[in-house]
């Protein structure tokens, strides 16, 4: 048998597919990837590295990824196959555990690490602690925790594509319409710099000095969650528990305190920078470089020592 | 409508938890609890929408120790009418789903509005569930919840930014942080809610099976983190960076 892994629609394979396809070949050497999306996208699957087929759906009922459908669809995959993985992404997350519960199988999310192919690891309490569960189901159903597995190459591979099965839309819901943000940047999750901003920021104009610094660093933007409730920063932004998880070679926190929450979705990063007027914040507990003082004043000579 | 809200009982989000010198779990003794932040926002979300009149009824559960009770309080305080508890312990998200869906089928609730997310387990898996087992459409990650008569429009946090959905009710919603701010109980509402009516079940009432599909193996210290130096200028940490850490 074989492991199906759901990749993220885009016309490119996003960087968290390829940590699924990476956890996936842990797991056996037979992998497919399930595509929602048109031929491009699959034949961009096909080029993945270690895959050897892409099934692909481009049904009206799939346009949009929405989870009714697509768990359905899984669901009717599913007896060809061991395990059904998908990157942890909104995407991954919405979808999963709905074809889960179709299964009758308890869903393992955002897998840290593959012991076998019964038991896994998973943080859990906001990455306080470090869980190792064996799951007795028959066939195992998980998302992924992309900063956990480095990336298959996005080039090497040949797989075959071959269309999925018809499948009717349960037209439980409908698509009405999407505000994405257009940046020149690259995705948080897969970017190998990330700048990120918290309250001290102070507003959303403030929140903009950290534009420069990117662009010379080429790097994402990130923000905790109190910048982002605060409307300093778009939602999707937010990096921590509950918002996105990374694992950069350099992030660097600018006016964030480092609660739990926050550093559960960046201790991970391969070095790590603090920049927080107060020296007693516990971001300084976890940051490689430590940089005391205002940012008002730090950025602005950051953006000019970088040249 | 009915709307049922289900909560859970967690370690309060601002305990530093340990995890157990024998490696079986993290410690809850002597530990504050709290209703799970995510559920005060779908708790805050249906009585705005019974506020607005959009809703008739709210019935708060839990499926948790008999403490839990303490927890359907705080929504019974914060506006909901009435609670049931299942009293069962260590039910896993599909257990819970299955539990939710039989006092789904017993209430008949028009929509049922949860957390996205349980921050002990941290699965993100609950609401989506029960909507599978129910056949049911799933909003989940809502920061926008609008009801337009037999249906429910529902816009999502998503990776790129924001998605809107419509789904026909009855539906799951689950909530994001940017739904709504929830509201503290007032003394008056706490004194009130002592006399809202409260039920108590164990899942054999409901005729489920929660055997739980994962056996833990261990809990452990996630991997340890050395504080690092603290530089004294700008020109030193982007000297470090270059030279010594080697990232830009
Ligand atoms: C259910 C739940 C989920 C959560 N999920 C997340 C999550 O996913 N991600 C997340 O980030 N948080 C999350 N949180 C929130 C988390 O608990 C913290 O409240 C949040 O991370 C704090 O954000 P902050 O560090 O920006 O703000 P604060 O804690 O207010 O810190 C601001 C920092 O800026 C420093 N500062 C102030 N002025 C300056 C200046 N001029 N120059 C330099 N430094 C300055 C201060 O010293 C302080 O350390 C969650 C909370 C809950 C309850
Ligand atoms: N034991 C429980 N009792 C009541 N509701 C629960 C329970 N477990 C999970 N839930 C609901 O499901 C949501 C998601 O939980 P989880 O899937 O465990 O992350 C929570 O925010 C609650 O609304």
């Amino acid at each position: 048998m074989a492991v199906l892994v759901l990749a993220d629609q885009g016309a490119t394979v996003s960087q968290p597919t390829r940590s699924a396809v990476a956890a996936a070949r842990q797991i056996d050497a037979e992998v497919h990837v399930l595509v929602l999306g048109d031929a491009a996208a699959a034949a961009a699957a096909a080029k993945l590295d270690g895959v050897a087929k892409v099934i692909q759906a481009d049904g009206a009922a799939f346009a949009q990824a929405l989870a009714e459908p697509a768990a359905a669809l899984l669901v009717a995959l599913a007896p060809g196959y061991t395990h059904l993985l998908a990157p942890g992404s909104a995407q991954g997350k919405n979808i999963l555990p709905r074809a889960a519960a179709l299964l009758d199988v308890q869903i393992i999310t955002d897998v840290a690490g593959v012991v076998d192919a019964d038991t896994f690891k998973r943080f859990i309490y906001a990455g306080n602690a470090l869980a190792t569960v064996k799951s007795s189901d028959p066939k195992k159903v998980a998302t992924i925790r992309a900063a956990s597995f480095d990336p298959v190459a996005a080039e090497g591979g040949s797989a075959a594509v071959e269309a999925a099965p018809a499948a009717a839309d349960p037209g439980l819901s409908s698509f009405v319409g999407a505000e994405i943000a257009k940046s020149e940047r690259p995705e948080l999750t897969a970017a190998r710099v990330v700048i990120s901003g918290g309250r001290a920021m102070g507003s959303a104009e403030n929140f903009a000095i950290l534009d420069k610094v990117a662009d010379k660093l080429g790097a994402a933007i990130g923000a905790s969650r109190a910048a982002v409730d605060a409307g300093y920063a778009p939602n999707d932004h937010q990096v921590g528990q509950t918002g996105k998880i990374v694992a950069p070679e350099l992030y660097i926190a600018v006016g964030i305190s480092g609660a739990i929450q926050h550093l559960a979705g960046m201790k991970d990063s391969k070095v790590i920078v603090a920049i927080n007027k107060d020296e007693e914040a516990p971001i300084f507990q976890v940051a490689d470089y430590g940089l005391v003082g205002d940012l008002f004043k730090l950025i602005p000579e950051l953006e000019a020592e970088l040249g | 409508m009915k709307l049922l809200v289900p909560v859970k009982r967690v370690v309060d989000y601002n305990v530093k938890v340990r995890v157990k010198a024998d490696g079986t779990g993290v410690e809850t003794a002597n530990v504050k609890m709290s209703m799970n932040p995510f559920d005060e926002i779908a708790v805050e979300e249906a009585v705005r929408l019974k506020e607005k009149g959009g809703a008739t009824e709210i019935v708060a559960v839990s499926i948790g120790p008999a403490q839990a009770q303490e927890q359907l309080r705080t929504a019974l305080a914060m506006g909901a009418d009435r609670a049931i508890l299942v009293e069962a312990e260590g039910t896993e998200p599909l257990g819970v789903a299955k539990l939710l869906k039989a006092l789904v089928e017993r209430e008949q609730p028009g929509l049922v509005i949860m957390g996205k997310q349980a921050i002990d387990d941290d699965m993100n898996a609950t609401g989506q569930m029960l909507a599978a087992l129910l056949g049911w459409a799933q909003g989940t990650f809502a920061s926008k919840l609008e009801i337009a008569g037999e249906t429910a429009k529902v816009t999502r946090e998503i990776d790129g930014g924001l998605e809107t959905v419509s789904l026909k009710l009855p539906a799951i919603v689950t909530t994001d942080l940017r739904l709504n701010e929830p509201r503290y109980a007032s003394l008056p509402n706490i004194m009130k809610a002592r006399k809202k009516p409260l039920e108590t079940l164990k899942p054999a009432d409901l005729g489920v099976d929660v055997a739980p599909r994962l056996t833990v193996l261990k809990v452990e210290d996630p991997p340890k983190r050395q504080a690092g130096v603290k530089v004294a200028s700008v020109a030193e940490l982007v000297s470090k960076l270059r030279n010594e850490a080697k990232v830009i």
